[in-house]
């Protein structure tokens, strides 16, 4: 298989990642509105907490998401109350602020507890992998891949075939006019954060086994989490899941064809491309319309 | 959507400034006996966090030393810490509040060239002597400050050296023909994989890749790539701990066995590198390394049972940036005796001339602060899931595995 070949099935097996952690924030976005800059740290969080299981108990690292997703829906839940549920004016400002103090506050207590030291989960399907066209194929990509699938389908299950998604696809369209036809708003606001946090408990666990990381990875990871919800369109799902695939397809191709220095740029490029001719992102206005 | 992101992420953005007063009476010595404050900027945070907590061990461990002596020239020694997160403004802001404000008596310097660059000229400016662990990059003494010395047996350019003289020394049956390299565009990486590059090309070693990379990657899997199809009979890599373990994984998981590898930092981190990559994945990896618990250097047997003593652990876990710290003050020290001074340019005026014996062996500086005459850095190899030294053969515990085993 060709270098550029192998970079873009490394793209896209990364951009499987990307996403998973992408869906939640995006997912916040639409229903809430706010810009969830703490949702880094949470994916970091959900790193340590499977990383604990995994110190602890020996959990594989995937088998710990039965622990840490239902742990980290609970923990959004309450931190949509007690934080972002106050904010009753100029919501999209003051919850980039709110997030943010949250995001520190998640990384202090991480380093006080695992200290800053660089950790990585180990598993066994982290090395192992099998060849296509001479390519080695890493499992914990592919399992990523799969898991990713199987939660944004499930989130499209959620959404669009039950009465909840129902609600949250009306919170989403409309705030206002979804309290008015009865929809209990702010109760969708916290399952929504939860759901959010519990993806990114998902995302941290692949982001683990894959990277190493510490308390303060969160501040490179949100950027390009932003980013990739910037280019889908705010409040997409389908929109950051194509995002990701595009952002890492096109840094992974860049970095081998011209050089890593340009990784970023090129893919910067194209964002700024795609916003000047759709300033809403992607797939923006067409889902929120199809709503 | 209401607002553009662009306002949003605007009104996130939060500047930070900091100023502070100029002092022209710092480097003057407290009162004789008085007790004394040691001032350092160390990153706690960041992509340097897990060397600055080394670096705080070996200084506590000096200091704690040096005062059950009686103290440095008999001045009772406090080491005070401040958080620069890895960020070369913070840093410059932590020296000028450690100079300043706190008015330190001496400053002893930062993780990584990246850092001591900007924090030197702080320092210098303000006369203090600048004894640092971690800054040897050639831009630390392209400044050519008198105030600066660097406390390692080598200056960093230098750190490969032993190794492309291995590779060299090598039957020409066995010796490599292709060498591919990766490195972070870092002040502490670059220059060592820059120099291997011209010494093995100058020695016939062609060069099959050679890739930079910005210090911010968070993703190697590409660069790996490349060095795997470039399948050069040796890898060079100028990495920090992260990248160096992501090198190897992606080595491994793609079955690409050169027949050496070094990596400028990551497999000197004992039990963490090995943590983190696997034990019996760590056989025939090496790392560049200036010390070694084993070492019968000045100090060195006492250093190492104190510390497993202090913080635990074994003696192979103990991270080399530990003990380059150490050596700092046991420099210090003896400056501060062959001045009979803690005044800063005193202190500075000694440091410049004469020998100093560290746990890694003697060292001098010339005018610029690079260590002269030293004992030049080893060779590493981890060998039965422990790094020991390999090479030159004076220090080798252990004959070098050439090729590296495959992976297993």
């Amino acid at each position: 298989m060709t270098l550029v070949l192998e970079a873009a099935v490394l793209g896209i097996l990364t951009g499987g990642v990307y996403a998973l952690m992408a869906s939640g924030l995006t997912l916040i976005f639409g229903v809430m509105r706010i810009i969830n800059v703490g949702h880094g740290a949470l994916v970091i969080l959900g790193a340590y907490l499977s990383f604990a299981l995994f110190r602890t108990l020996h959990m594989d690292p995937f088998l710990s998401l039965v622990v840490t997703m239902p742990v980290m829906f609970a923990l959004g839940v309450l931190l949509q109350l007690v934080f972002i549920r106050p904010l009753k004016t100029d919501r999209e400002a003051l919850s980039v602020l709110v997030t943010y103090a949250l995001a520190l506050g998640i990384e202090g207590v991480l380093g006080y507890i695992f200290t800053t030291n660089y950790q990585q989960l180990r598993a066994w399907y982290e090395t192992a992998s099998f060849e296509i066209f001479g390519f080695h194929i890493t499992y914990v990509y592919v399992f990523g891949f799969v898991l990713c699938l199987a939660i944004l389908g499930a989130l499209f299950l959620v959404l669009y075939r039950t009465s909840f998604g129902g609600a949250v696809r009306a919170t989403m369209l409309n705030r206002t006019a979804a309290q008015l036809v009865g929809v209990d708003v702010d109760r969708v606001s916290a399952l929504a954060f939860g759901l959010g946090v519990a993806t990114a408990a998902a995302g941290g666990v692949v982001f683990g086994i894959t990277n190493s990381f510490n308390p303060n990875s969160h501040y490179d990871l949100i950027s390009r989490l932003l980013t990739i919800i910037v280019l889908g369109g705010l409040g997409s799902l389908r929109g950051a899941i194509i995002a990701a695939l595009i952002m890492l397809v096109t840094e992974d191709i860049t970095a081998v064809v011209i050089s890593p220095v340009w990784a970023n740029f090129v893919f910067f490029i194209i964002l700024i491309a795609v916003l000047i001719i759709r300033p809403q992102g992607l797939y923006g206005v067409r889902v929120r319309d199809r709503i | 959507m209401r607002k553009p992101v662009s306002m949003i992420v605007a009104g996130f953005a939060l500047g930070l400034s900091a100023c502070g007063n100029s002092s022209n009476n710092a480097s003057g010595s407290p009162a004789a006996a008085a007790p004394i404050t040691i001032g350092v900027s160390v990153s706690l945070s960041g992509d340097f966090s897990g060397d600055g907590k080394a670096l705080v061990q070996g200084y506590d461990l000096w200091a704690k030393d040096v005062n059950a002596k009686g103290g440095l020239l008999g001045h009772q020694v406090t080491m005070k810490y401040v958080d620069d997160a890895s960020s070369t403004s913070q840093v410059v802001t932590n020296y000028q509040n450690l100079i300043t404000q706190d008015r330190v008596a001496l400053v002893f310097g930062p993780f990584s060239s990246l850092l001591t660059i900007p924090a030197s000229v702080v320092t210098d400016r303000n006369g203090y002597a600048f004894p640092e662990p971690a800054g040897g990059g050639p831009a630390v003494f392209a400044k050519g400050l008198h105030s600066i010395f660097f406390v390692q047996p080598a200056a960093v350019e230098d750190n490969l050296v032993s190794y492309t003289k291995f590779l060299l020394s090598l039957p020409s049956n066995q010796r490599p023909k292709t060498a591919a390299y990766a490195t972070q565009d870092d002040p502490f990486t670059q220059p060592q994989v820059d120099k291997a590059k011209s010494l093995l090309e100058a020695g016939g070693v062609t060069t099959a890749s050679y890739k930079v990379y910005p210090a911010e990657t968070t993703d190697w899997s590409p660069l790996a790539l490349q060095v795997i199809h470039a399948n050069a009979d040796v890898v060079i890599l100028g990495t920090q701990e992260p990248d160096a373990v992501a090198f190897a994984k992606v080595f491994q998981q793609q079955h690409y066995n050169p027949k050496s590898m070094i990596e400028t930092t990551g497999p000197d981190q004992g039990k963490d590198f090995a943590d983190k990559v696997g034990a019996k994945n760590t056989e025939g990896i090496m790392v560049p390394a200036g010390w070694t618990p084993a070492a019968k250097a000045y100090g060195n047997d006492k250093f190492t049972i104190e510390f497993v003593a202090k913080y635990g652990g074994a003696s192979g876990d103990i991270s080399a940036d530990a003990a380059e710290a150490y050596s700092v003050g046991q420099v210090v020290d003896q400056a501060a005796q062959k001045a009979n001074s803690i005044d800063n340019k005193k202190l500075i005026d000694a440091l410049h001339s004469g020998t100093y014996q560290t746990i890694q062996g003697p060292m001098s500086f010339d005018s610029v602060g690079r260590p002269q005459g030293g004992v030049g850095v080893y060779i590493e190899q981890w060998q039965g899931a422990q790094a020991i030294f390999v090479y030159p053969s004076s220090v080798a515990a252990a004959k070098p595995e050439y090729p590296k085993p495959n992976w297993p």
